[in-house]
């Protein structure tokens, strides 16, 4: 009997507890972390037991985030720098959707690419893909054209696998309904596998977006020119950390916004499949 | 044998020519070098609703597949309204385990998916009057327009029964179409499609797991053994038509089922 009063106690206050978190909305649970980790920061750096040549103070920080974004705003070098930095991503992006996309159709589809591309491109995808940045460098020069092949070059793997595996997405049973209904290859490929693989497409599209900011920052790291990955290296070379620190903050709203425009175009063409606020599938 | 009656107008049925006939028909996997089928012979009338039954494996779904022309047949002849089946057909109309209907298109886009495929977009969307008085004729008209993510398993199955018709085809090969469903919606979808088969004067012919599902819904049963895929027995149910679930209760119906679960059972032991 007592054993039996003990567990209902206990899921009575197990149920409660739950309810209570469920009840703070996000936008306070953020903002209470927020709070937290930036009072840390505040007390480490305030206390002196973080040099501030190693970690700028919060208050630090804020005056550079609003003397960069000034500078954004009023459209100088960092504006004509987060321009350039923002076409390399673009051109990065589209150029390795095209032909991510192709090679993905070209392994899904056909056995050739299966049994012959395949193997190849596993191969250079698990090279670490920075390493070619020097040779990026040396076959397209210091400008915008290095950082974008670089970019597009780390981006295009998640997509080809991405749009192959979509292409194996459909059932054995709506393969049989569309050889019954006498489609043709193309008619298959274009009405049946395409859609169906087009939320794992998107699923690749999401991962190649986070990898073609790495890119074009790494390679602005590595061959230098006029974009904001230059100007981060130049301010942690002058040990000017305030500056680095706004200045990656500005760089994730780029990120940002591809992001979530790609998960804007999934809820826009994938209008069937449920998508959270995070772009996760439900 | 079963002591069922032939139907009363069973005779009639075998005068007129058979919608489907297949003659000493064989089929071997030349991969692993396995015989599926051996001399299968089978001939379905016109309004005949022709059932098999057998143990997984036995080769039931390949004589599916042969007979949708999915599949090409090692020998034997395979006639369809008096031509050979050399590929799929447009007067074949196949329903799968699953509805199969595409999320991106709405349930009448997904009832005029065949006509599309054939004939394109325009001939397709001529035929969304025919379409209409399909989903009035399974209970679905007021959900043309919605997608399938909110249709229930059975609505699912009704609008595939739909995409089936759409081109009127002159034989329905039924592939375990309901056995995803739960029970008592299974049941309630079996006394549909006798409905729909009885009011159109379907010829049909089903693959199934299931005697209840078979004797309730069959002219006749072949019993399949596998190794290789053959079948031993051709059983006529004379139960009386339109036919009701309360049928199941009744002694008739047990001696039928009986009778297959003993031809079925046998093989199980060997």
């Amino acid at each position: 009997m007592t054993t039996t009063t003990n567990i209902s106690t206990k899921d009575t206050v197990w149920e409660e507890h739950e309810a209570l978190i469920d009840r703070v909305p996000r936008w306070l649970a953020m903002t209470l972390l927020f709070v937290i980790v930036v009072g840390i920061w505040d007390l480490v750096t305030r206390m002196g037991w973080v040099s501030v040549i190693i970690l700028p103070t919060p208050a630090e920080t804020l005056k550079d985030l609003f003397f960069v974004g000034n500078n954004l705003i009023s459209g100088k070098y960092m504006l004509d720098a987060l321009w350039t930095t923002t076409l390399t991503v673009f051109y990065g992006f589209a150029i390795a959707t095209g032909i991510g996309f192709s090679l993905g159709v070209l392994v899904g589809e056909t056995k050739f690419g299966e049994r012959a591309v395949m193997p190849y491109l596993v191969a250079i995808d698990t090279m670490p893909k920075v390493a070619f940045a020097p040779l990026f460098i040396a076959w397209l020069g210091f400008d915008i054209g290095s950082k974008v092949a670089l970019a597009a070059f780390i981006a295009t793997f998640p997509i080809v696998v991405a749009t192959a595996a979509g292409l194996y997405a459909a059932t054995e049973n709506e393969r049989m309904l569309f050889k019954a209904m006498g489609a043709t290859r193309m008619q298959t490929l274009l009405r049946l596998k395409l859609p169906t693989g087009l939320p794992y497409i998107f699923t690749g599209l999401k991962i190649a977006a986070v990898g073609v900011m790495a890119g074009a920052i790494t390679g602005e790291f590595l061959g230098g020119g006029k974009g904001f990955g230059a100007l981060i290296r130049q301010a942690a070379s002058q040990l000017n950390t305030p500056r680095v620190f706004s200045l990656i903050l500005y760089l994730s709203l780029l990120g940002l916004a591809l992001y979530f425009t790609v998960v804007w175009a999934q809820r826009r063409f994938v209008f069937w499949q449920k998508v959270d606020q995070k772009g996760g599938v439900v | 044998m079963v002591e069922a009656q032939p139907q009363t107008d069973g005779q009639q049925i075998q005068q007129t020519p058979p919608v489907y006939e297949i003659e000493r028909l064989s089929k071997t996997y030349a991969r692993n070098n396995l015989v599926a089928l051996t001399d299968v012979n089978l001939r379905i009338h016109q309004r005949e609703f022709v059932s098999i039954i057998g143990s997984s494996g036995c080769g039931k779904s390949t004589l599916l597949k042969i007979m949708a022309g999915l599949l090409p047949p090692t020998t034997g002849s395979v006639m369809l309204e008096g031509r050979p089946v050399l590929g799929p057909r447009p007067d074949i109309g196949m329903m799968f385990q699953q509805a199969t209907l595409l999320p991106w298109k709405t349930t009448i886009e997904n009832i005029v998916l065949p006509i599309e495929i054939r004939e394109g977009r325009s001939a397709a969307k001529a035929a969304y009057t025919r379409a209409k008085e399909l989903l009035e004729l399974v209970g679905l008209k007021d959900f043309a327009n919605v997608y399938p993510g909110e249709l229930s398993g059975g609505m699912a199955q009704r609008a595939s029964i739909c995409r089936m018709l759409v081109a009127d085809p002159a034989m329905l090969l039924l592939d375990e179409p309901f056995s995803a469903l739960d029970e008592l919606t299974r049941d309630f979808m079996n006394m549909e499609l006798q409905r729909i088969c009885l009011e159109r004067g379907a010829t049909a012919f089903l693959v199934t797991h299931s005697l209840d599902e078979a004797v309730i819904l069959s002219d006749r049963i072949l019993v399949m053994k596998p190794r290789p895929g053959r079948i031993v027995e051709d059983v006529k149910i004379g139960l009386p038509r339109p036919r009701n679930l309360e049928m199941i209760n009744t002694p008739e119906f047990g001696q039928i089922v009986a009778h297959i679960r003993g031809l079925l059972g046998q093989e199980a032991y060997q």
